[in-house]
């Protein structure tokens, strides 16, 4: 086991759950609460200095029992140490964590595709928008387990919503500030901009 | 004939007073009493859009640009489009129905892709290889190594004006082509290995092959080298381009050639070592700078460091048997499965249930061409994954892109978004 | 009953046999130089794009077949090859560079993906581009040989020869989306996207 289980353990006590083997890697559950100190602490103290970050993304189990949880696989590069960090989130309810992009850059699209595909929302996060799907994609998040496979529409439904979508609507606002360009669109294109290109308003409204 | 002056009555006057363009702005028509605005044609910024389908962009990427003049202020780039699902597919596919799905996301390195997923399945049921298979696998990699950069090289040439050196690389890469074909019948999507072990023994002429292309590699190295290293053309459009410092580098997380040019000595083969690389000879070709020009310098090189590890491999390659002895992992040959009663309800049951790890979860990340390529599988016990998660090399180091590209020109933006040697894919998965 | 002049109303072949010699030859010089420089516009996605860009390298070469000059422009492409798997996401691009492309235009759909979905019958991806876009060549492989792909052009000269300049056929008119947006009743896309063979199996997750 990575001493640095227990070195979390003196510093933050009751904020780290289990710390657990699994085929040789070490595993460290930590409360949400305590994750964003915990990711500075990693980072910062020289002993630890895991200034790497690996992957972030989240598993869902099939056991309706189990939790979601949150993976954050980090790396000291000097130490050629690895270390897994999971938050465990309750799936059917607030499925919400601090963003680690202040410590880590890398996190930036990691944490937008968690969002995409598992619907976790990252507190501050620069821009937490939808990264593979398009962005009032309004069947769910994919990757979640009561997702189908195929999908909610039907075949033909999903072929209408696709080719249906207006090409200009795939700027995002701040994309069309740059050129000044949203002031000058007619009034209907507005329209059909703010309502996206599926009809469905976006959430953060 | 007659000359006629004809009079024009424009609808809207092409120059004002002061001999300007008068730009005439979307639905002005709505409202002809209202004034147009008056143009500011200095400060203004252009929105230019690359993509998804353009030559330079390396498959269905697209680029949003603001563009002051010629000079890039931000760029944003946008995904998703070649996005296939593969992680929720391989929920629903056994481990070793997972394998020809990993050939699809980085379609340029396929055996690499393959032996990736099979260490991370391996780790995961607490399987070790023979020691042939280990060698037989290094091969694999370092194969696909070779033909991921010269893909590079390739469309990289093309994208800053070089064609010939398309060409010469793809030939190269032909000849890895019939060697892979040779092996595993397939050209691009190889499929190569299988969990505990691989698909097929290599065939008898395949040393011989791969021994006589090691030799004759390293002259088409030197000769793309002779037209490119020192071309002023070559040189003047990627020195000093997108620079990246190493802890930049390290705090996008970026891996593989990305990372070592920025001077960050990071090669997983040399610092958690895999299939035996530690008992390789070779060297990790770290750059200084970070541009464009030294991301080509490292890869180049580590061209000829993957054909002198071929070399070795070749040398040491083990007989024996390539599989495991398992029967509940590897299937029974076929002659026995036909024959023997206990072969038989083997082979049935790895079909029919697959082969079922325990519970737990492994990560396994490996050098891949684009950079480290980690595939994390979660078990609960059965047959299928609950969890495949690539960690993707290439969609991480697209995430530096608008980093490196602000204040470079828009052909920059080209040279510095080849240089992250992008597969989409990967991106996208 | 009206009696209908068959020859005329069915193929536009004068039923004249100086004017049908003529049209007969003004069809074969058309049509040889249509299929003879054939300009592909790649619409490459994935893997199958390798394989095209292997058959337009040096060893396989289709620029023997009159497919040198690789038009990235819609504008000045004749033949749309869709080269590696379709989401979603891109279909609306698929759609719009079709509709940019001037007639005459062909469509060959490369590879197993392209042309039915493939191995990913999932949510992210198009059945098949037929869904979207009138297809006149299969090439079925994942991914096809470039020797598959070539057999494909081939095979596309082929019906190129056989086509005429003197016949009202729907596909050298613009046909858009109709009003639902799609291009062929919902019916018709939901039974073309249903899995098939062993595909029906793969659907349990545990």
């Amino acid at each position: 086991m990575n001493p640095t289980v227990d070195a979390l353990r003196a510093t933050f006590g009751n904020a780290i759950g289990r710390g657990l083997e699994s085929c040789g890697d070490t595993i460290v559950y930590v409360a949400r609460e305590a994750l964003l100190d915990a990711m500075t602490w990693l980072r910062d103290t020289p002993e630890q200095g895991y200034d790497y970050l690996v992957d972030v993304t989240a598993v869902e189990y099939r056991d309706r029992e189990r939790l979601l949880e949150v993976v954050y696989q980090l790396r000291s590069l000097a130490r050629r140490a690895d270390l897994r960090i999971k938050v465990e989130l309750d799936p059917h309810g607030d499925l919400t964590v601090d963003s680690v992009v202040p410590l880590w850059r890398g996190a930036d699209w990691l944490e937008r595709e968690t969002y995409d595909m598992f619907g976790v929302t990252f507190r501050g996060h620069p821009d937490l928008r939808r990264i593979l799907m398009w962005e009032t994609y309004a069947e769910g998040y994919p990757l979640r387990k009561d997702f189908p496979l195929r999908g909610r529409f039907s075949r033909a439904e999903q072929v209408r919503q696709a080719l249906g979508a207006n090409p200009e609507a795939h700027y995002s606002m701040e994309e069309l500030s740059i050129a000044e360009a949203y002031d000058e669109l007619p009034a209907d294109m507005k329209e059909r901009l703010r309502h996206g290109e599926r009809g469905k308003l976006p959430d953060t409204e | 004939m007659s000359k006629r002056t004809v009079e024009l009555d424009l609808a809207t006057p092409g120059l004002d007073a002061r001999g300007q363009p008068v730009r005439v702005p979307l639905g002005v028509g709505d409202a002809p009493d209202a004034t147009p605005p008056e143009p500011d044609l200095t400060g203004e910024h252009m929105l230019i859009n690359l993509g998804p389908q353009h030559p330079a962009t390396h498959g269905v990427l697209r680029l949003v640009v603001e563009l002051d003049g010629e000079t890039v202020v931000r760029v944003i780039p946008h995904l998703g489009y070649l996005h296939s699902g593969f992680e929720k597919l391989g929920e629903y596919r056994h481990y070793n129905q997972i394998i020809p799905l990993t050939d699809r996301t980085d379609y340029l390195s396929p055996m690499a892709n393959n032996v990736g997923f099979a260490l991370a399945a391996e780790k995961l049921m607490g399987i070790e290889i023979t020691p042939r298979c280990t060698v037989l696998r290094v091969m694999a990699c370092e194969m696909s190594r070779i033909i991921s950069h010269m893909v590079w090289l390739g469309t990289t040439s093309i994208d800053l004006g070089a064609f010939t050196p398309f060409l010469w690389a793809f030939q190269e890469r032909e000849r890895i082509y019939n060697l892979q074909e040779m092996w595993t019948g397939a050209r691009l999507t190889t499929s190569v290995t299988r969990v505990g072990g691989m698909m097929a023994d290599i065939p008898d002429d395949f040393v011989a092959g791969l021994r006589e292309f090691t030799q004759t590699f390293p002259r088409t190295l030197s000769e793309i080298d002779r037209v490119l290293t020192r071309n002023g053309v070559w040189v003047g459009r990627t020195q000093g381009v997108g620079a990246l410092t190493a802890a930049e580098a390290i705090n996008h997380s970026l891996s593989g050639p990305m990372l070592r040019a920025s001077g960050v000595p990071y090669d997983v083969r040399r610092d958690q070592p895999y299939l035996d690389y530690e008992t390789y000879d070779f060297d990790v070709v770290v750059g200084e700078h970070g541009d464009v020009y030294d991301r080509y310098l490292v890869r180049l090189e580590e061209c000829s460091q993957s054909n002198r590890i071929l070399q070795q491999a070749l040398v040491r390659l083990p007989d024996g048997p390539v599989n495991v002895a398992d029967p509940r992992v590897i299937l029974p040959p076929k002659s026995r499965a036909m024959n023997d009663m206990e072969a038989m309800i083997y082979h049935f049951k790895q079909v029919m249930e697959g082969v079922k790890a325990p519970v737990g979860e492994a990560y396994v990340g490996i050098e891949n061409p684009k950079g480290e390529l980690g595939n994390y599988l979660v078990s609960d016990g059965s047959a299928k994954p609950v969890r495949w998660r690539i960690r993707p090399p290439s969609f991480i180091n697209l995430s530096a892109l608008s980093k490196m590209a602000e204040g470079h020109l828009l052909s920059d933006l080209i040279a510095i978004n080849a240089s992250v040697d992008i597969v989409m894919g990967e991106v996208d998965r | 009953m009206k009696r209908v002049n068959e020859t005329k109303e069915v193929a536009g072949q004068s039923p004249n046999y100086l004017l049908a010699k003529f049209q007969a030859l003004v069809d074969w010089a058309v049509n040889a130089s249509r299929a003879n420089s054939l300009w592909p516009m790649p619409f490459g996605t994935a893997c199958c794009a390798i394989e095209f860009m292997a058959t337009a390298a040096s060893r396989y070469d289709f620029a023997r077949f009159g497919m040198e000059r690789q038009a990235f422009s819609p504008r000045q492409a004749d033949v749309l090859i869709c080269a590696g798997r379709l989401p979603f996401k891109l279909a609306p691009v698929i759609r719009r560079i079709y509709d940019q492309m001037p007639q005459p235009k062909w469509v060959i759909s490369m590879g197993a993906c392209a042309s039915t979905g493939g191995i990913f019958d999932n949510y992210a991806m198009v059945q098949g581009i037929d869904t979207i876009v009138p297809v006149d060549v299969y090439v079925p492989g994942c991914p096809p040989r470039p020797e598959g792909l070539l057999y494909g052009v081939l095979l596309l000269h082929k019906k190129i020869k056989g086509e005429s300049l003197f016949d009202r056929v729907p596909r050298r008119e613009e046909q858009p989306l109709d009003d639902r947006g799609l291009r062929l009743p919902p019916e018709q896309i939901d039974e073309i996207s249903e899995p098939f063979g062993n595909s029906v199996h793969q659907f349990r997750s545990s």
